[in-house]
Parts: C-alpha cells; sequence; structure tokens
C-alpha cells in the first residue's frame, strides 16, 4: 500500500520509481526542448486561489494553516504559480516546462488519487493565434511515446462569441457570461431569460412598485434594517429585476444559436462550416476556426479525423476562454485523461495583465498505467 | 465481555427527549451519580451508557468507540462523508427536528431564491470587492448545496454560535443554520429563502458500523430493539 501511487502499484521504490522517474525525465526533455525550467513552490497563499474560484477551491484543494503566513493550500495544479512567476519576471513572450507533484482533495467515495505527479508546458505571448495552438496540441500529441490516445478539442470562445452577438441586454449577457464555466446555472439563466414565470406574491409586489420610494416602503414594512448591503443596493436591484421582467424574452433563435453552439459536436474540419450554419453572423469566429483547421493539418495532423466538441472540459476548465484539448485513453474508463490543456488568457488577466496563455499538463503515472497495458 | 456502549448527549433538552422516548417504550434511563456527574445507567442487560456532547457523538460513532449512539442528522450528513458506510440509521426519534436553511436579511425585499442570492453575491462583490459573507457551522453542507446550484462569488464564514447574529453585527450578509420554528431567524430580522433548504432533521439512533460486534453484541442488540418494537432491521451490517 505505502509503495503505490496514482495508478500506479509499488512505484514508490526499485525499479517501480525508476521507471516512473524515467517517464517524468522523458517528457521533461521533450517540452524542455522550446522552455526553460521552473519550480513553483508546494505552498500556495490560500486567498489567491480563494479569489479566482472561490469556496468550491476548498473542497479540491487541501488546505493549511501557519500562525505567521495565514491559510495556505498544497497547489492543486501549477498554472496559477507559473502565470505568476512568468509575470514577476517581466519577460513578455516565454516558455515554461514543469514536473512534480499536485494534490487534490477528491469527493468522498471517489476513487481518483488525491496526489499525482504532473509534467506541464505553459506558453506566454504567443500572438499567432491558430499557429500558435496548432503548435501546441502536436507538442502534446508527440509527447506519448507512440501510445495511441483519443484527442478532443473544444472552444469555449464560441460560447462567448455567441452570447456577444444576442439581441438581448447587456446585463443578461454579463449574467450569462458570468456563469459560462457553471452549465447547470448557465441553463437555469437561459431558461429564466426564456420562459415567462409567474412571479410569487411578494415578487409581484417589488415588480409593481415604480419608484425608489415605493421600495423603500416595502423595505420599511419588511422590519429592522440589518446587515452591510445598503438601502441603494437593493433599490438598484428592483430595478434590475423590473428592467428584466419587462424586457422580451430570448426569441427561439437566439436560444437555438447559444443551445446548438453548446451542443455542437464535428470534426475539426467540419466545425467553420457546422458553426457557420448556426450562427451566420460570426464569420471571424469561423475563420478563426478555419485557421486552426489548417495550421492542425501543416503540422501533419488530419482535421477530418480530430474531434470537436464546443462545451468539452467547460465544468474542469474555469477561466480557460478559448481552445481546450484533451487525449483520453480509449478503453480505459479508470484513468483520467492522459493531458489537458488550453488557452487561459482569462486568468492572466484577473492575475494582472492580459497575455496570451497557452499551455497543458501530461499525468506520467496514467501514461505509465497505460502503457503497461500495451 | 465489555457491554454494548450507548453514547447519549450529557444534558440539555435532547437527553431529556431521549430519556422520555426510552420510557414511553419501557426502557428506564436514570442519571447516576452527583447531579453534575457525567454518568447514568439504562436499564437494559448488556447496554452500558455513555455521556458525551452532543457534536462528540458523531465523532465516536465514526470511531467505533460507541456501537449506539443519539445524534441529529445535520451532525451526522456534515461530518461523516459518505455516512451509510459507516453508520446505520436504527431509528427517527421525532423529536429534536431541525432544518438546515439559508436565510437573508428580510428587509432584502428583492431577494426570494438562490437565484436571486447568486445575482446579489455578483453586484455585492462588484461594489464591495469582496465576496458575499455566509456564515455557518455546516460548511461542507452549505458548500456542497451551493456548488451544485452553481451559485458564485460568496465565501462561507465559520459561526459556531449565535449565527443570526453575525449579519446585524455585519460579519456576513447572509447565513446557513438549523432553525425549528424559525422564530430566531424572525427575531433576528431575517428570512428562509423560499428554495433555501438543505436538509430535514431530526434526532435519530444509529449503530456504528466500525465499532467491535460480536455475536454476543448482536444478540443484545436485537434484544433491545424487540424491547422497543425495533424489528426487521438488517444487523448483518454490523461488523
Amino acid at each position: 500500500m505505502v509503495n503505490n501511487r496514482a495508478y500506479l502499484q509499488d512505484a514508490r521504490t526499485g525499479t517501480g520509481l525508476d521507471a516512473v522517474n524515467a517517464e517524468v525525465m522523458r517528457l521533461v526533455r521533450h517540452f524542455g526542448q522550446h522552455a526553460q525550467p521552473i519550480e513553483p513552490t508546494a505552498l500556495l497563499p490560500a486567498d489567491i486561489l480563494i479569489d479566482l474560484y472561490g469556496e468550491n477551491i476548498r473542497s479540491r484543494a487541501y488546505t493549511t494553516f501557519d500562525p505567521i503566513e495565514g491559510e495556505l493550500m498544497l497547489r492543486p495544479d501549477f498554472t496559477v504559480p507559473v502565470v505568476q512567476m512568468h509575470m514577476q519576471s517581466g519577460q513578455t513572450a516565454a516558455n515554461y516546462v514543469y514536473a512534480g507533484p499536485v494534490w487534490r482533495r477528491q469527493i468522498p467515495g471517489s476513487q481518483r488519487p488525491n496526489e499525482y505527479l504532473q509534467v506541464g508546458y505553459e506558453s506566454f505571448g504567443l500572438t499567432n493565434e491558430p499557429q500558435a495552438e496548432a503548435a501546441i496540441f502536436a507538442l502534446f500529441a508527440e509527447s506519448f511515446d507512440g501510445v495511441d490516445l483519443v484527442p478532443v478539442i473544444g472552444d469555449v470562445s464560441l460560447i462567448f462569441a455567441v452570447i456577444t452577438a444576442m439581441e438581448t441586454t447587456e446585463a443578461r449577457k454579463a449574467a450569462l457570461r458570468r456563469h459560462v464555466w457553471r452549465p447547470a446555472r448557465f441553463q437555469r439563466l437561459l431558461s429564466r431569460f426564456s420562459n415567462v414565470e409567474i412571479p410569487t406574491k411578494s415578487r409581484e409586489k417589488v415588480l409593481n412598485a415604480t419608484d425608489p420610494q415605493d421600495v423603500r416602503l416595502l423595505i420599511e414594512n419588511a422590519g429592522d434594517y440589518v446587515g452591510l448591503r445598503s438601502l441603494d443596493e437593493i433599490i438598484s436591484r428592483q430595478r434590475t429585476l423590473k428592467i428584466e421582467a419587462e424586457t422580451p424574452r430570448l426569441t427561439a433563435a437566439e436560444l437555438a444559436m447559444i443551445t446548438q453552439t453548446l451542443e455542437l459536436k464535428c470534426s475539426i474540419a467540419d466545425a467553420p462550416r457546422q458553426f457557420a450554419k448556426i450562427a451566420p453572423s460570426l464569420s471571424d469566429v469561423c475563420e478563426n476556426l478555419a485557421a486552426r483547421a489548417d495550421a492542425l493539418a501543416d503540422q501533419g495532423l488530419d482535421p477530418s479525423a480530430l474531434a470537436f466538441d464546443t462545451s468539452y472540459g467547460v465544468s474542469t476548465m474555469e477561466y480557460y476562454d478559448g481552445f481546450v484539448f484533451g487525449f483520453a485513453a480509449a478503453n480505459r474508463p479508470d484513468l483520467p485523461h492522459i493531458a489537458v490543456g488550453g488557452r487561459y488568457d482569462a486568468l492572466t488577466e484577473i492575475l494582472g495583465q492580459r497575455t496570451p496563455a497557452i499551455g497543458g499538463i501530461v499525468r506520467p503515472e496514467a501514461l505509465l498505467a497505460l502503457k503497461g497495458r500495451v | 465481555m465489555a457491554g454494548l456502549k450507548l453514547g447519549l448527549p450529557s444534558k440539555g433538552r435532547l437527553q431529556e427527549q431521549t430519556i422520555n422516548w426510552f420510557a414511553d417504550r419501557g426502557v428506564t434511563i436514570e442519571r447516576t451519580g452527583l447531579d453534575r456527574e457525567y454518568a447514568g445507567r439504562i436499564a437494559l442487560d448488556g447496554v452500558e451508557l455513555v455521556l458525551l456532547s452532543s457534536g462528540e457523538i458523531p465523532k465516536e460513532l465514526l470511531a467505533g468507540r460507541i456501537h449506539l449512539g443519539v445524534t441529529g442528522q445535520d451532525l451526522v450528513n456534515e461530518h461523516i462523508p459518505l455516512w451509510p458506510e459507516k453508520l446505520l440509521e436504527l431509528v427517527e426519534l421525532g423529536f429534536g427536528y431541525a432544518d438546515l436553511v439559508l436565510a437573508v436579511p428580510a428587509v432584502w425585499v428583492d431577494v426570494d431564491t438562490i437565484d436571486d442570492l447568486d445575482a446579489v453575491a455578483a453586484a455585492f462583490r462588484r461594489r464591495h470587492g469582496y465576496r458575499l459573507r455566509v456564515a455557518t457551522k455546516y460548511h461542507n453542507l452549505v458548500r456542497e448545496f451551493l456548488r451544485v446550484q452553481g451559485v458564485a462569488d460568496y465565501q462561507l464564514v465559520d459561526s459556531q454560535g449565535a449565527t443570526e447574529g453575525t449579519v446585524k453585527n455585519l460579519t456576513a450578509e447572509a447565513i446557513a443554520d438549523i432553525t425549528t420554528t424559525g422564530q430566531t431567524l424572525i427575531d433576528n430580522h431575517l428570512k428562509i429563502l423560499e428554495d433555501g433548504l438543505i436538509l430535514k432533521s431530526q434526532a435519530t439512533l444509529y449503530a456504528s458500523r466500525t465499532a467491535e460486534w460480536d455475536d454476543a453484541k448482536r444478540r443484545v442488540l436485537s434484544q433491545m430493539l424487540n424491547r422497543l418494537n425495533l424489528t426487521e432491521r438488517d444487523l448483518t451490517l454490523l461488523g
């Protein structure tokens, strides 16, 4: 038991450990051809992660406490500290390679490991988007030592583009954008914006208020004022609710456009044509998809054999706001995706300055486990 | 042979109601020793009474240091992930009813539902620069409930007591706490969200699946359950 590790038995000593170390070294060399090595700390300040990912990070990362440094988290992944180290370096364009363990709390009953190795590659400042994305995808595709994996490519930027193209209010668009990475709530919003809901009695009173004085009266009748949220905030939200109630529901066409975008699954070669059918006005997005398909072909890959799924990874890759990819082991549902990655410009923006950023990780232990069966 | 250990709350209303519940079924529980001494006896052969702080009982059941225990479902669900693997629910006792609910200030006339809370959390964070604070001691249950609902831009702040007062004291914007009648919430100028029920709870008699069980102990439990008119419990799950 004590010699076991993620996906591998008896690999913490002897030949098992040798195999793990050799696999990590092989991957580091592969990605290191065009990258500088980097080693972030294992303990990260909790506030940055909580600020980014909210309360949910506490159920995904291990939290520990230091009387001087406060709350710290065992790194649940490398991306955040690598972005921070890159920003501190003052370089505009740079590529990094790293290797080491990450720690993830798993939901009770889950068989997934709570500690496993990652070898990763992150690239900042590449401006030629489709070519850069295809090159990094190819770099990962070539890292598996001849093992056959099933790739899938997704792209959340299609969802953002469709939201922007909708004819509805900016408030609704902002609400939808905020929840792109939380599909359940996103669907809830779509349903609210497209169906007529009969307001409850208390909601009816609030919607019937015609000016701030009416709202003040409702608040006075509700009892003693407690809490930090101010009268102004309540009055302003009442106005928002009133405007929302008076805004026409989403049209069937708008709803179809967004639903079909979320559900689009086809080949990379076919994606531009399929998306053009869904959102004819977004020709720049189609051109971008086509350019990426061409760039993948230039890398020697066959776009008609590569799968595209708009929503791939959407609920597990918050702040990945464009091209994303994963490589799965066919017939091995016990293994996670052997590699995942993508574009996360949105993350760099929140951490300091928006920069083109693409990267990904390989799980060397899972890859070795797969090779063991080959 | 050591007896079957039954853990009971060491004081308060829950203890009183538990003693009454057993008495109603012909089983006497007596406090023994000095008035403030935590000792007692149950009129059942082979069963030994252990008086514990209410919050300790789930942990003791989980550790297998007691075989049986009376505690609230709220505490079991909060502190023991996948509890059915560790505990066997023998009977709901019909008292100690408590709902874990989300509540916000009653003056938030624009907020009735989780949808509203989520929208307000976004606006609150923009305005105040930090996440809307929800005070609770039920961190796991509340976090999981809000995760499934897809609520963002909130944070949990720990409150181990007098949670209803945190909003007035400006240390939280909303709370998640247990309530029986809702009166404490009303008195503190709070209202429950329409869809803010996180868990319904009542006092329950549990058996620990991790405690040491042998045939003798199972027989004692079986006799006890017969006395209490609780047949048809599958005791093969124990031990």
